[in-house]
């Protein structure tokens, strides 16, 4: 059931899609601590094609592959601005459609993913397209949760940032529809609320969520917290930004105050100064963990898509 | 057609009659249909005319031009409950009813600019499904963008289709 998909929206895949995916990346996760993972994409060629530029996403993808005997190649940034330079979008996937037996594709533009995924014959993850999806992200997020609280329903989850233009918040939240959660807080100033297009996924999937604009109202409910930066560019005037944003900060402080001592705290990363960086050593980080937990479960994607097993 | 309506127009003896028109929204029919006038083809509009099915209905004939398979579908996008007959020697000929399909590929723009069908020099089409009839609510299947009845309308009236 996962051999050749390509991988574009969180909404793609049911529960039962992911939780194969979880149980995938155990295995591997296992193999990765006893230093014995097989070769299972030995002669594979994978393709990196990040128009936009990314550091932690791309070397997350390239280890995966590699540590499973995969070859990469591709561009990131500025090599990609130039690999496509006078080229369309379409000709420059055509290429590594020929060249190799997955495309890993980031880029600005919404849509780009599906786009390249109509064209290519071979599968497409999306590794991030516009503000749009981020679905490996979301994947890693719930399996993070997943073993951390060995479940995913039945938590009280609050996602905090801004909500309209990251990717990996709303990826995170839609990811969060295939399974059930107590309650679901969207902790954002109202000019940063998730999108219509998001919410109406929420609403069909019968999320119980609740739109909030300080995190200090709802921490102590909270199970599993998930920061996502907040811009400053985003606000028309910079002085609205000062205004809010210590509302959005996540303290020591706060969270020794008010928050359950078993909260967890995600990130995407990175992160510049939403999370306090005493949080890091305390308790209630797991965002490093989580950043780990990167590599067996894209390891685990890879081999599903390219082998249907691992 | 309903039988006062021959007192204000005369019969077509070739061409389209674009009949159940909601009210007010003839002129858009023949934007979309891409017809300035200046083509030549004898044109008649009847606006805002009794129907017994919508109350008030808007009309449009055009001497000596049929519709594409594509056309019908932009005509379902801002005329919903229109009906098209063709008309050969004076005699209706056929009688259909459009359709909107689910997936409406091409006739709108997107209104996200960074949606990559809005990409430059990208050999793509836009490509949106239906999430409701009435009203009318389409979503971008590149971005996500929901699309509402209003600004379908509004972006025929500013010719960005
Ligand atoms: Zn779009």
């Amino acid at each position: 059931m996962w051999k050749n998909r390509d991988v574009i929206s969180i909404l793609d895949f049911s529960r039962e899609d992911l939780e194969y995916l979880f149980e995938a990346a155990d295995k591997i996760y296992e193999y990765l601590i006893s230093s014995s993972v097989p070769r299972l994409l030995e002669g594979k060629v994978v393709s990196l094609a990040f128009f936009e530029p990314s550091t932690r996403t791309r070397l997350s993808f390239e280890v995966a592959a590699k540590r499973l005997g995969a070859i990469t190649i591709g561009f990131s940034g500025e090599e990609g601005i130039s690999v496509a330079k006078g080229e369309s979008f379409a000709d420059t996937i055509r290429m590594l459609d020929a060249y190799s037996d997955l495309i890993i594709v980031r880029h600005r533009y919404e849509g780009a993913a599906l786009y390249a995924a109509e064209i290519a014959k071979v599968p497409v993850i999306n590794a991030g397209d516009g503000k749009q999806h981020h679905p490996t992200q979301a994947m890693i997020d719930l399996y993070t949760v997943k073993r951390l609280y060995g479940h995913i329903d039945g938590l009280v989850y609050g996602v905090l940032g801004d909500l309209r233009y990251s990717r990996a918040a709303s990826s995170f939240i839609l990811a969060l529809t295939r399974f059930s959660p107590e309650k679901l807080y969207l902790i954002s100033p109202k000019l940063l609320r998730a999108r219509e297009e998001v919410k109406m996924v929420l609403r069909q999937a019968g999320i119980v969520f609740e739109e909030v604009e300080s995190l200090e109202e709802v921490i102590h409910e909270l199970d599993v917290l998930y920061v996502v930066r907040i811009q400053r560019e985003r606000f028309p005037d910079p002085q609205e930004y000062e205004k809010v944003k210590g509302s959005y900060r996540v303290t020591l402080s706060l969270l020794e105050k008010r928050a359950k001592p078993t909260l967890k705290i995600l990130h995407p990363l990175p992160k510049v100064d939403e999370v306090e960086p005493r949080v890091d050593n305390s308790r209630f980080a797991a965002y490093f963990y989580q950043a780990k937990l990167g590599i067996p479960l894209r390891m685990a994607l890879l081999a599903l898509i390219l082998r249907g097993e691992v | 057609m309903e039988k006062n309506e021959g007192l204000l127009v005369r019969r077509i003896r070739e061409g389209v009659v674009i009949d159940h028109i909601p009210a007010g929204r003839a002129l858009y029919v023949l934007k979309l249909l891409g017809i300035t006038g200046r083509e030549g083809y004898r044109i008649a509009l009847v606006m805002n005319v009794e129907s017994r099915k919508l109350g008030k209905k808007d009309i449009v004939k055009i001497e000596g031009r049929f519709l594409k398979p594509e056309e019908y579908n932009k005509i379902a996008l801002i005329a919903p409950t229109a009906t098209v007959n063709i008309v050969k020697d004076y005699h209706v000929v056929k009688k259909d009813k459009v359709v909107l399909p689910e997936v409406i590929e091409g006739i709108i723009v997107c209104p996200n600019p960074t949606c990559i069908s809005r990409k430059p020099g990208e050999p793509i089409a836009s490509k949106f499904k239906r999430l409701s009839d009435k009203p009318l609510r389409l979503q971008c299947m590149y971005c996500g963008a929901i699309v509402e009845e209003e600004d379908i309308l509004k972006s025929i009236v500013e010719g960005s289709l």
